[in-house]
């Protein structure tokens, strides 16, 4: 749009932590006066590239260069004197603290020794209001919806920044009232010349407001383009990639479908988490859940093992109604869930191997009902061996393992339990191609073992791989599902892009 | 009304409530005489419980302040009786050591990464330690300048006296309020207590805060030992035990919450005024025994936490359905 | 099985030695120290006399080391002792029969216990804030029990508990020995030590398995609240008598503290009782020394203080990867050479 020279230029970026390249010869700049999108799955570097850019990791290569400049950001204090202000996901304010205090913390007014909080508030409602805010600036900011905060973190990030605007997904949890309220702002402040980064998942989003888009994809830039000429399905394919055709040779496997869907949810849902939605599994078949992060993948699966509880809807296995309130009672029923965060609800990471595979069973089994050590050993070295999980010793603590192999070390947990509906989500995140391989492998093998399964995942190559049926999901809705020779990765693309039936967001 | 502010006006309705019930069954406890006495009965409790305010706003706890007036106690006899060191230069150097002891405890916690009630437990045993080292007798402190200061109140009809260590109280109390509410440093407390990674990244010092709250909480630990000093004119070691348990109370009873972030320094003075008040009802009444504080205190406690709590899951719940998980 | 009593014992060589050494001070300020004899069908000595002593710290240890290992934490444990001293000195000097008495300590210590855990599992309290409550309260309780006043018995039956003995050994090392037994057992023949570590390492992770972790901080505060009562019990045998102000008094801290001089983390996980017992050995250990010595008893706190300091310098030396560090430097400095 505009060919203003650059703000802000990260050139060539290069970052590592202990041998993992996070980010690998990426550039991206930002011009005054434009919003430049920056998408990618979790764990494509989006992240990282934000922390390098103000301060708070140091790049390994590459140049930061403001106006041309190359400059070392110190830390966030010092990108901050340099006009790079940041918004964070988690709101990063303080919620127990009042409006005013919030816009003004570390910076106070003083008099006589003194915070003048009149002027103090006075001058908070006068920023305020060039946001059309007219707040309590005494009261507690935790009185304000999610919206008002994320729109008092912005003033706040301009007021003391003022140059560039670095918004990492500010709409993850805004409805599209307060998200029309958000880019008007934004608007007004590209008006006003000044840079923007957008981080976000939505693309329609993308389209509405952003002039630039760049794609990063496993560390790496996968491509950078004007909004105005990359075709939406485009988009998609830049974002998920197609890292597998290689990895696998697996062709999509024709299965029949089951006879009997024991597995039955109706109208299952939970308001602000997931939509209504209905979803049948039977032994024998693999349902692929596709959707970009954010569009309720997870939600689902929280709540058909009962992470969540459902406000609505009604749960049926064999016919006999269900209830699912826990997870203990989703593993009473024989589910098991491969969670999507491994190292905060997926390992006990200070416990060893053999424990970890032990332990749903031993849950299951009671507390008086002990796994001897020996059956403990045996039961950790068959799967050891059956998935190939790589370790010196099965005594060693989970944590030290690779992500491949903690991965496998779950889907051992639950195998222990001869589970009869597995619930996998992003299963191969985060982990070497190997490893991915014959994750996938296990899917298949499993399924012809008889065991129901869900699998949710990013990729889309994989999900065609070992599908029956595919589910597709945009902005929290279940929206279709595809299943025989339909499923296709053009025809999961195309769903996932398709423009939503109405308005816009 | 701000559900923030609704413990502090809880424990002001509660305080006044029970005054009343006091004063409905004995009439005498409305005087001027147990006004004043409330005030200086509790000086030493009230001070310690400004500086354990800060510490609970701040998130963390400091078990070493029963200790530390302990310890303040006997370093002030040992040096006035048997060295003849005027009292003033007594109280310097007692204050200074009682500072740096806060200010070392702030930077292990800080730095290390350890909790605050491990380290100020350390705290507690070295301070009470420092007392038996010095002596294990009681000392007694015979000063004119303790005379004179113990001697210097303001005359309140009715019999009442407010004190000089009363009064210092009360300075104390508006010195902390105004601290909080109207200093950077007050505010960066908050901003800690309420979340230190948001405050990290928001530019607050809280490596320098943290050190810093510990140290004012050793400050006022040695003031209150001063002032303890002063009330029974003696040093001994086996002093103020428990004490901390009592500005713990103070504290939370007054509406802070423990998990800190939010709360008032004025409600703790109510908070340690409601303890007086039972204490004081306790004595009128003279058939109840002492130990019914503790378990009011206790009581109150339970209510106050869990008032907090039910406020908390309420206003959780109210955010969601506004903004959203 | 060999090789893994090896790496215990090697995982246990920092507390084993400073055991020894502090022994071995003792030794040299009282050289008596070691020497054990039999007198009146019972065993004496300043070796016995840690032991004796050190039991209630020892079991308070055993129940602090399930609640510290969930990731908690009980300040109310030397309340509770008052509580349940106090209840069993009335209800002795009221004229119930010793096993009634004794039974209805332990259910208070119990109930005690599973009010604490119910504000921690239930209501989602810090456990420190949750403990809290007890710790104030509980001193007014046990006072209230007491009328304020020493209350003293003369029970045999029950100052059996406290300075007894049997077979030559006192009472109250049987019982701590007893309940160490039947606790380690309990824990390692059963699932609850593998779940306890779990909940305490990773609770999210531990409820994603199909744990049933509000149950099982319901039992660990129960029986913590059920040991402290035990601890109570036998102090009150032993002293033939109930003074709710100073029963149990700081002994919450000494038992935190044998907790972590045992080697369990204040941020729950890996747990072994026995070294928790050990642990409350060792403070004994320092106690009496200091006594032998000539000490007042309070120096104690000093040296308590001082061994705080010592282990949180180490812990975070460590998990800093220090000693890692130092063991490479070693090796490549013996390379050189």
């Amino acid at each position: 749009m505009t060919d203003n020279p650059s703000l802000l230029a990260a050139e060539h970026i290069g970052k590592s932590f202990i041998g993992m390249k996070a980010l690998d010869d990426v550039s991206f700049d930002v011009r005054a006066g434009e919003i430049h999108a920056l998408l990618g799955e979790n764990g494509a570097g989006k992240s990282t590239l934000i922390k390098v850019l103000t301060g708070v990791y140091r790049p390994d290569a590459g140049v930061i260069k403001l106006d041309g400049q190359a400059v070392n950001v110190r830390d966030t204090q010092h990108a901050q004197k340099l006009g790079i202000g940041t918004v964070y996901q988690e709101v990063n304010l303080l919620p127990n603290m009042s409006v005013a205090d919030n816009l003004f913390i570390g910076r106070q007014p003083m008099r006589f020794g003194f915070t003048d909080r009149r002027l103090m508030e006075k001058r908070s409602r006068e920023i305020l209001a060039q946001y059309d805010l007219d707040l309590d600036v005494t009261s507690d900011l935790s009185r304000y919806s999610v919206a008002v905060q994320q729109l008092v973190a912005i003033a706040r990030a301009v007021d003391m920044s003022g140059r560039i605007l670095i918004l990492d997904e500010p709409t993850a949890s805004l409805d599209s009232h307060e998200t029309e309220i958000l880019f008007a702002i934004l608007r007004q402040l590209k008006a006003r010349g000044l840079g923007i980064v957008f981080i976000t998942h939505f693309l329609d989003q993308v389209y509405e407001i952003c002039d630039r888009v760049t794609v990063l994809r496993n560390g790496k830039l996968a491509g950078s383009a004007t909004t105005e000429v990359l075709p939406k399905i485009e988009l998609v394919s830049l974002m998920l990639g197609r890292t597998l055709a290689v990895a696998t040779h697996n062709v999509r496997r024709a299965r029949p479908a089951p006879k009997v869907r024991q597995f039955s949810f109706k109208g299952l849902g939970r308001s602000r988490s997931i939509a209504p939605f209905d979803l049948d599994i039977g032994q024998g078949e693999v349902i692929g859940m596709a959707g970009l992060l954010g569009s309720g993948r997870t939600e689902t699966a929280r709540l058909l093992f009962g992470i969540d509880a459902a406000d609505k809807g009604q749960a049926s296995i064999e016919g006999k109604p269900v209830h699912i309130r826990t997870p203990r009672e989703a593993v009473a029923l024989g589910f098991g869930l491969c969670p999507e965060d491994r190292k905060s609800d997926g390992i006990i990471g200070d416990l060893s191997v053999r424990e970890n595979i032990s332990l749903a069973l031993q849950a299951q089994r009671g507390w008086f009902n002990r796994l001897s050590r020996r059956e403990q050993i045996a039961l950790a070295d068959k799967f050891v061996r059956a998935l190939d999980i790589r370790t010196t010793d099965i005594e060693k603590p989970v944590k030290l393992l690779s992500g491949g192999n903690q991965q496998k070390v779950i889907l051992a947990r639950w195998l222990a339990t001869s589970p009869r509906f597995l619930i996998l989500d992003e299963p191969t995140r985060g982990i070497d191609v190997g490893a991915h391989a014959e994750i996938i492998a296990l899917i298949n093998q499993l399924c012809d073992d008889g065991m129901a399964l869900l699998v949710i995942s990013s990729e889309i190559d994989e999900i065609v791989a070992y599908s029956t049926r595919v589910v597709v999901l945009r902005d929290r809705v279940h929206r279709g599902e595809l299943s025989g020779d339909d499923i296709t990765t053009s025809n999961i693309m195309q769903m996932i892009a398709a423009d939503p039936e109405g308005a816009t967001a | 009304m701000s559900t923030r502010l609704l413990p502090f006006y809880a424990t002001l309705l509660i305080c006044a409530l029970a005054y009343a019930a006091c004063v409905f069954q004995f009439p005498a406890m409305l005087s001027f005489r147990v006004a004043g006495n409330l005030l200086t009965d509790n000086a030493f409790l009230g001070i310690a419980a400004v500086g354990m305010t800060f510490v609970i706003l701040s998130g963390g706890i400091d078990l070493s302040v029963g200790s530390v007036i302990a310890f303040t106690g006997v370093l002030l006899a040992v040096l006035i009786t048997h060295y003849g060191v005027h009292p003033l230069i007594a109280f310097a150097i007692a204050l200074s050591i009682t500072t740096v002891f806060g200010a070392s405890m702030g930077a292990i916690i800080h730095y290390l990464e350890v909790p605050a009630f491990i380290v100020t437990l350390a705290g507690m045993f070295l301070a009470r330690g420092m007392c038996f080292v010095m002596t294990t007798d009681s000392i007694p402190i015979d000063h004119q300048f303790y005379t004179a200061l113990q001697g210097l109140f303001y005359r309140l009809p009715g019999g009442g006296r407010l004190t000089f260590i009363g009064c210092l109280m009360i300075i104390v109390f508006v010195a902390g309020i105004l601290m909080a509410h109207f200093s950077k440093f007050g505010s960066y407390i908050y901003a800690v207590g309420g979340n230190r990674t948001s405050a990290e990244l928001m530019g607050v010092p809280v490596a320098r805060t943290t050190i810093g709250i510990y140290a004012m909480s050793g400050f006022l630990s040695g003031l209150a030992g001063i002032v303890f000093s002063l009330y029974t004119s003696a040093g001994y070691s086996l002093a103020a035990v428990g004490v901390e348990l009592d500005t713990i109370a103070a504290v939370v009873i007054g509406g802070t919450l423990l998990t800190g972030g939010v709360g008032y320094v004025a409600g703790t003075f109510i908070g340690v005024i409601i303890q007086g008040i039972i204490q004081t009802y306790i004595v009128f009444d003279g058939t109840l025994s002492s130990w019914w504080t503790k378990i009011v205190v206790g009581v109150l406690l339970f209510s106050f936490i869990a008032m907090q709590r039910i406020l908390v899951f309420l206003s959780s719940k109210r955010t969601t359905a506004i903004g959203g998980g | 099985m060999n090789r893994l009593s090896k790496a215990a014992l090697t995982k246990a060589a920092p507390q084993l030695l400073s055991l020894a050494l502090i022994l071995f001070l003792n030794y040299l300020a009282f050289p008596g120290f070691f020497e054990i004899r039999l007198q009146d069908g019972r065993l004496f000595g300043s070796l016995i006399d840690v032991l004796n002593r050190g039991a209630p710290v020892i079991i308070l240890a055993i129940g602090m080391t399930t609640v510290i290992a969930s990731r908690g934490v009980d300040l109310s444990v030397g309340a509770v002792m008052a509580v349940s001293g106090a209840l069993a000195a009335t209800m002795t000097v009221a004229g119930y029969p010793v096993p009634v008495v004794i039974l209805a300590a332990l259910g208070t210590g119990l109930l005690c216990g599973l009010w604490n855990g119910i504000l921690v599992a239930y209501f989602d309290l810090q456990p420190i804030v949750a403990t809290l409550i007890l710790m104030v309260a509980g001193r007014g309780i046990a006072q209230l029990i007491t009328e304020g006043s020493i209350v003293t018995f003369n029970e045999p039956g029950l100052i059996f508990f406290g300075t007894g003995s049997f077979a030559g050994i006192p009472m109250p090392i049987l019982i701590a020995a007893f309940l160490l037994f039947v606790a380690i057992t309990v824990v390692r023949r059963t699932a609850l030590g593998l779940l306890i570590e779990s909940i305490g390492i990773n609770r999210s992770a531990s409820s994603y398995a199909g744990l049933n972790s509000k149950l099982l901080l319901l039992v660990i505060y129960s029986f913590c609240g059920f040991c402290a009562a035990l601890a109570g019990i036998i102090i009150a045998a032993d002293i033939r008598g109930a003074d709710a102000n100073n029963a149990g008094l700081w002994l919450e801290l000494d038992a935190i503290l044998a907790v972590v001089i045992g080697g369990t983390s204040l941020f729950g996980g890996r747990f072994s009782i026995l070294m928790s017992a050990l642990g409350a050995i060792i403070i004994q250990a320092m106690n009496t020394g200091i006594l032998l010595s000539g000490f007042p008893p309070e120096y104690n706190l000093i040296l308590k203080a001082l061994v705080i300091i010592v282990i949180l310098l180490a812990q975070s030396f460590s998990s800093l990867g220090g000693w890692a560090f130092l063991k490479a430097e070693f090796r490549s400095k013996g390379a050189k050479r």
